[in-house]
């Protein structure tokens, strides 16, 4: 067990690879698009899916599954457009009611042992039916302080040859990094993931495994919350259902990033890298001139085919 | 009691029952700083949740629980056993996969906090595996989920003895060596000598007799949720100890000897099968009419020869056959017997749906007079077979899946322990079900954890490590020889 095995290096560099592959590809199509600009166009919808990501993965940690979030991203979208924007107070405390809203379920799903499926699902039409009473038809509009940071150009880097980093790129190295340091660095997200592989153990050892749900289900709170306000700012206007693709992309983006459905086995890197992965996906596809009917399609059958190498590999690891 | 040594665990009169099984009979133990006791029992004995009671995972219905003086009885957790220094080291691993060896050592010591915790967790069990287990191999940062099922024992076995703010006083280990090999486990038998040595305490629960003649101080010897005796080890020998784990051997009478005269010399054997471990040339064979009893201790390989089985009737196989249709009954009544959602009699129907049907349709008539018929014949206690399967009590919901088996045509019915945790009147009803169903032609195959019911098999194949070690005839069958063949030769 000294070296690392040939199968777990291929899985762990799977989702870099596939999005190098990707860019690859788009610069053959494109070579325009490989520059600062073109970044910036093609990677700022990456950003809230990055954080929606990023909370579906607080969630997978802990072998649940949040099918509202997208729903939930929509009503932190119509919060911000309206409420935030006209009484900052009430904005502000509605978005902590919301994050409160995940905690609670978290400790429902515990204490009662309940489905997160079957209670999240439930929950996305409570959030979609709150944001239509927040924002009945599109419209609103976002905060000002919001749209100006989700503009925000970074300033050359001397030393780097004046080399400008594009904003969704440090953005998504700021989440991934966060992520990282929380969940794969600290001693309490070692057994925040602990209680997602063998949470008997966890238990048998003295920790609470109450507590641990409500903190990931807390965070995963948190980081809708964070996908929801960078989505306002990128589209300045809101709309109930403007967010409702983020249920599954984030879960595909937790899942194309190297984690898996039970065991506790995540990666916040990789999950920002599937996520961003999906969100060249759809460029690529637009590059390729594929009509907008075929792109989800054809955005699946990205995904299918990144999804199947990873089973080879896992094929690869099995018979010792 | 010797008043120079302080006893740190004494457990007086524990008993414990699940449903209507004793598991614990009134159980008196005492653990003194510096000895380790050996703990032996056959299936069953009740040495496990012994374990569990000790550890704080099960409460007692009864009795007293005293750690250092202080009572305990009612307070007594996890955490309370933690605080007072006893470890325990239970079978089923409880490491967590995903986490790294250093990880896993955090879980345990929740003080290893702040800044360059993972390197200090990281030196605590590497030490501790270099103290034990020398030339270990294993990395603090290597995934557990990816060590090899003996370095996950060791590294659950060093865990178990590091140290951070509360002294180790007493560690159980429940099967220490089941994964290790020979060096290894020596190893591991000198550390526990050191650690006793060093005003330490330790309880080893093993089935290696050789073992726990070596590494003990005194054993004590478990039978029916009974201590039957404890001695010092030097008092014990390996067939001592065998003696003390079975009950007195009961002669079998002229008569019953006769009934159970072989049938093995009647033409082919139905179903035959052998272990891929198996060195020699062992094999089991099951002949028409007979009852073959599969015995040893639990998990020695008995279920995986009853799969082989059960699946080479649909797809060849190299280690099995069978000449003719196969039914399995299943141990695990919760999760591979019932469907939770149904009725008593659709879920004794399943098993023969083809002859149910009527065109494309089951037949709800043919299907309720076939409910009603093993109703009567194996009389299972229900007002109406409509009636949901949960209704019943474990020991009539067993009956269901016997009825399941028998009902359908095949003329094999493999048995997975089925008889746990139910009554004993139903038990004989259902030895007598098996014995006609046998003498009309059906073959049995029964793997079974009590030895009770080996006496109702015709020939019995005791197993060790997934290979057959005994193949004892009706007739040559004593529980001394079963016991003997079920542990393994000294060390």
């Amino acid at each position: 067990m000294t070296a690392v095995s040939p199968a777990r290096f291929l899985r762990a560099i799977l989702p870099a690879l596939s999005l190098a592959i990707l860019l690859i590809a788009v610069y053959h199509l494109n070579p325009r698009a490989i520059s600062p600009l073109g970044f910036q166009l093609m990677f700022n919808l990456a950003i809230p899916i990055a954080l929606a990501t990023i909370a579906q993965m607080c969630v997978i940690t802990v072998n649940d599954l949040d099918l509202s979030i997208g729903a939930y991203v929509g009503f932190v979208v119509c919060i911000a457009a309206t409420w935030l924007q006209e009484i900052p107070v009430l904005g502000l405390l509605a978005l902590i009611g919301g994050i409160l809203v995940y905690m609670l379920l978290g400790a429902l799903i515990h204490l009662r042992k309940l489905p997160s499926i079957v209670v999240t699902l439930g929950m996305s039409f409570v959030w979609l039916g709150l944001a239509i009473l927040v924002l009945p038809t599109p419209g609103g509009q976002s905060p000002g302080w919001l749209a100006a940071l989700m503009k925000y150009k970074p300033p050359p880097i001397p030393f780097l040859g004046g080399l400008v980093i594009p904003f969704p790129i440090l953005a998504a190295v700021v989440i991934a990094a966060v992520a990282h340091v929380g969940l794969m660095n600290t001693s309490y997200g070692s057994i925040l993931r602990g209680s997602g592989g063998n949470p008997k153990a966890i238990e048998r050892a003295g920790w609470s495994l109450l507590k641990t749900k409500v903190t990931m289900f807390g965070l995963a709170g948190f980081f809708g919350m964070l996908a929801g306000l960078a989505l306002i700012g990128l589209t300045t206007s809101a709309q109930a259902n403007v967010a409702e693709r983020y249920t599954l992309l984030s879960i595909a983006g937790v899942i194309l990033g190297g984690g898996s459905f039970v065991g506790g086995r995540v990666s916040p890197v990789g999950a920002v890298i599937g996520a961003m992965t999906l969100t060249l996906a759809a460029s690529f596809l637009a590059f390729m001139r594929i009509p907008p009917d075929w792109q989800i399609g054809a955005q699946g059958a990205i995904l299918i085919i990144v999804l199947a190498l990873r089973a080879i590999i896992d094929r690869l690891e099995k018979p010792i | 009691m010797n008043g120079k040594t302080e006893a740190i665990v004494r457990l007086d009169g524990v008993e414990k029952s699940f449903g209507a099984v004793h598991a614990l009979a009134g159980v008196d133990l005492v653990c003194r700083a510096g000895e380790c006791v050996g703990l032996v029992g056959h299936n069953g004995a009740g040495k496990s949740t012994l374990m569990h009671v000790l550890a704080g995972t099960l409460a007692p219905d009864r009795g007293t629980i005293t750690v250092e003086a202080d009572n305990l009885t009612g307070s007594y957790s996890v955490s309370l056993a933690q605080q007072r220094g006893i470890r325990c080291v239970f079978q089923e691993l409880s490491l967590c996969p995903n986490l790294t060896v250093a990880e896993n050592a955090h879980v345990f010591h929740g003080s290893l906090r702040g800044w360059g915790w993972r390197k200090r967790s990281g030196e605590l069990i590497i030490r501790k595996l270099d103290e034990i287990f020398p030339g270990h191999g294993i990395k603090a940062g290597d995934n557990v989920g990816d060590l090899s099922i003996a370095r996950r024992q060791m590294v659950e076995i060093a865990r178990a003895f590091t140290v951070t703010d509360i002294p180790v006083k007493l560690v159980i280990l429940d099967e220490p060596t089941s994964s290790l090999d020979a060096v290894v486990a020596g190893q591991l038998l000198d550390f526990v000598r050191r650690f006793v040595a060093a005003g330490g305490s330790c309880i080893l629960i093993s089935h290696l007799l050789g073992e726990i003649l070596k590494a003990s101080d005194r054993i004590i010897v478990m039978r029916d949720g009974k201590v039957v005796a404890e001695r010092p080890a030097r008092e014990f020998t390996r067939d001592s100890l065998v003696a003390a784990m079975g009950s007195v051997a009961k002669a079998l009478s002229a008569e019953d000897a006769a009934k159970l005269a072989s049938k093995r010399h009647t033409g082919e054997p139905m179903a035959r099968a052998r272990s891929g471990r198996q060195g020699d040339e062992k094999e089991l064979r099951a002949y028409r009419g007979e009852v073959v009893g599969l015995a040893g201790l639990g998990g020695q390989g008995q279920t995986e020869i009853l799969r082989s089985l059960f699946f080479s009737a649909q797809r060849r196989n190299r280690n099995a056959s069978v000449a003719a249709p196969v039914a399995l009954v299943a141990g695990d009544r919760q999760n591979d017997g019932i469907f939770p959602l149904w009725s008593i009699g659709r879920n004794i129907g399943i098993g023969s749906i083809r002859r149910m049907l009527k065109g494309w349709l089951i037949d709800p008539a043919r299907e309720d007079e076939m409910a009603e018929n093993w109703r009567k014949r194996i009389a299972i206690r229900t007002p109406d077979m409509k009636n949901n399967i949960l209704s019943l009590s474990g020991g009539n919901q067993q009956k269901a899946l016997f009825a399941r088996a028998l009902g359908s045509d095949a003329k094999i019915v493999l048995m997975d322990d089925p008889m746990r945790g139910v009554d004993i009147g139903t038990k004989q009803e259902v030895y007598g079900i098996i014995r006609a169903e046998a003498e009309s032609g059906r073959t049995f195959i029964w793997y079974t954890t009590e030895m009770d019911e080996l006496k109702n098999c015709d020939h019995v194949y005791v197993f060790r490590n997934g290979c057959i070690v005994a193949d004892l005839a009706r007739d040559e069958l004593t529980e001394e020889k079963v016991l003997h063949s079920s542990f393994a030769e000294a060390l």
